[in-house]
């Protein structure tokens, strides 16, 4: 067990190999009841969230959610979170456990009239069901079909049920009263998913290059940098964050988060390992692992912009010895069909 | 959890089989099992000096790399080649083909402080 923003959980279950390849091949769970979640309803609640997120809020559907980014005024990442649209005047945010009080304080500091705030993160458990097999385990569950698109969100009783995910692969995220997570958890593993821990969480996400706060994105790089100008709709009226877009994408952005991928035998990349290109050191891994699809070493690293194509040779320092890697196209991993 | 009684044992969870004044060196069975799924390891060199409690090698699971202490000082003599392309004997067979390096011991007397099976079960709550 390893502590994670104040939540005692597992890095692993039955080892992160066996658990990386039951996501892939058949169905797995993930605790995550760390996550944040937060309602915002009112008459203004949509016009609100798009004068602080990324996103457009108002173009979103109700029953459908979106990936979003909260910056700060130099378009720096404060947090990324998805937006459930539950109604016309009411939403759910889900944010990452570490960034629940900063959040919170964030957004309760920008509120306006019509608009009211809930931190209920304390109030909610959560599970994900990732892989091939979800759909199998979505129908045993809820007695119905798992919707085919990716971001429907249900509402089944007090639950809230959403075709996300953090791992590639299909699949739910399932929140539900805290005082009843325990007994879903015994239903999803009945139902046949196996349980998966923190490790495998990271090298699912990794070989989707899917980015994590606080490693990937931080407060002094922006989404664009970071390759996520698809999550950013630069044509809203305002919101926090977007001068600086502007004049960055004006300007052009000076390094972007690129995948990487050793191309000889070498250690396992880990984050903070500096990168190399042409005897010159140029940055380090914001995340690292052993890809147990790929059996090699894969990573993220910010390069500047003239070195970010993919084939750029680059070298990994791994404890003082370099190994040879090169920028891939994302994601690193691509299912088979 | 099998503890050999043949063996001497770091608190750090190596072991040592010593013959006239050469030692093998690996990682218990209780570290396998707490590192899981073992993907690289990277043994000493050849003719390396080590001192007590240097570290010797590296192995890494998939989550995090891990550093592999000396139980006793001197010299490498063998390092397991056979670690390169198959890392996970380690975790399959760590008191046999699982085995890290060779040293000629520069001070037997270190071995009276490592600890014998019963001591190390016991640190271990096997």
């Amino acid at each position: 067990m390893v502590d994670f923003a104040g939540w005692e959980m597992p890095v692993q279950y039955s080892g992160i190999l066996a658990e990386h390849r039951t996501v892939r091949e058949s169905a797995g769970v993930f605790d995550i009841s760390h996550m944040g979640e937060f309602f915002v309803v009112g008459s203004g609640s949509a016009a609100w969230l798009d004068s602080l997120l990324t996103n457009n809020v108002t173009a979103l559907a109700s029953g459908a959610a979106q990936y979003s980014l909260m910056l700060n005024e130099r378009a720096g990442v404060i947090d990324d979170l998805i937006v459930y649209r539950l109604g016309a005047q009411s939403f759910l945010l889900v944010v990452n456990a570490s960034m629940i009080e900063e959040d919170a304080a964030w957004l309760r500091a920008r509120l306006v009239a019509g608009v009211e705030f809930e931190n209920a993160s304390a109030d909610y458990g959560a599970l994900a069901i990732q892989g091939p097999s979800a759909g199998g385990i979505f129908k045993k569950l809820f007695d119905r079909e798992m919707p085919a698109e990716r971001n429907r969100v249900l509402r089944i009783g007090e639950d809230f049920v959403v075709t996300t995910g953090y791992t590639g692969e299909s699949g739910f995220e399932w929140l539900m009263p805290a005082g009843v997570a325990s007994s879903a958890w015994r239903r999803v593993l009945d139902a046949g998913a196996k349980p998966c821990g923190l490790g495998a969480r990271d090298t699912l996400r990794l070989e989707m290059c899917y980015p994590l706060n606080g490693s990937d994105l931080s407060p002094e790089r922006t989404p664009l940098e970071a390759g996520l100008g698809f999550f950013v709709d630069l044509g809203k009226p305002d919101f926090v964050g977007k001068a600086a877009l502007v004049a960055q994408k004006a300007a052009g952005v000076p390094a972007r988060l690129c995948a990487l991928r050793v191309t000889e035998k070498a250690p396992p990349i880990r984050p903070h390992y500096p990168v190399w290109i042409g005897g010159n050191l140029v940055t380090e891994t914001t995340s690292g692992a052993l890809s147990p699809s790929l059996g090699e070493g894969i990573a993220l690293a910010y390069l500047p912009v003239e070195f970010s194509k993919p084939g750029q040779e680059v070298e990994i320092e791994v404890r003082g010895r370099r190994f040879r890697a090169c920028v891939r196209k994302k994601p690193l991993y691509h299912k088979e069909t | 959890m099998n503890v050999p009684e043949n063996l001497r044992y770091a608190e750090s969870h190596e072991w040592i089989l010593v013959e006239g004044d050469t030692g093998t060196v690996g990682i218990t069975d209780h570290a396998q099992a707490e590192l899981t799924d073992i993907v690289f390891a990277e043994p000493p060199p050849i003719g390396k000096k080590l001192a007590a409690g240097d570290v010797a090698a590296v192995v890494e699971s998939v989550k995090a790399a891990s550093d592999i202490y000396s139980p006793v000082s001197g010299e490498v003599i063998a390092r397991n080649e056979a670690l390169e392309a198959d890392p996970a004997l380690l975790n399959t067979d760590p008191f046999g083909s699982g085995w890290i390096y060779k040293i000629r011991l520069s001070n037997p007397g270190e071995m009276d402080a490592l600890k014998d099976s019963a001591a190390y079960t016991a640190q271990i709550g096997a």
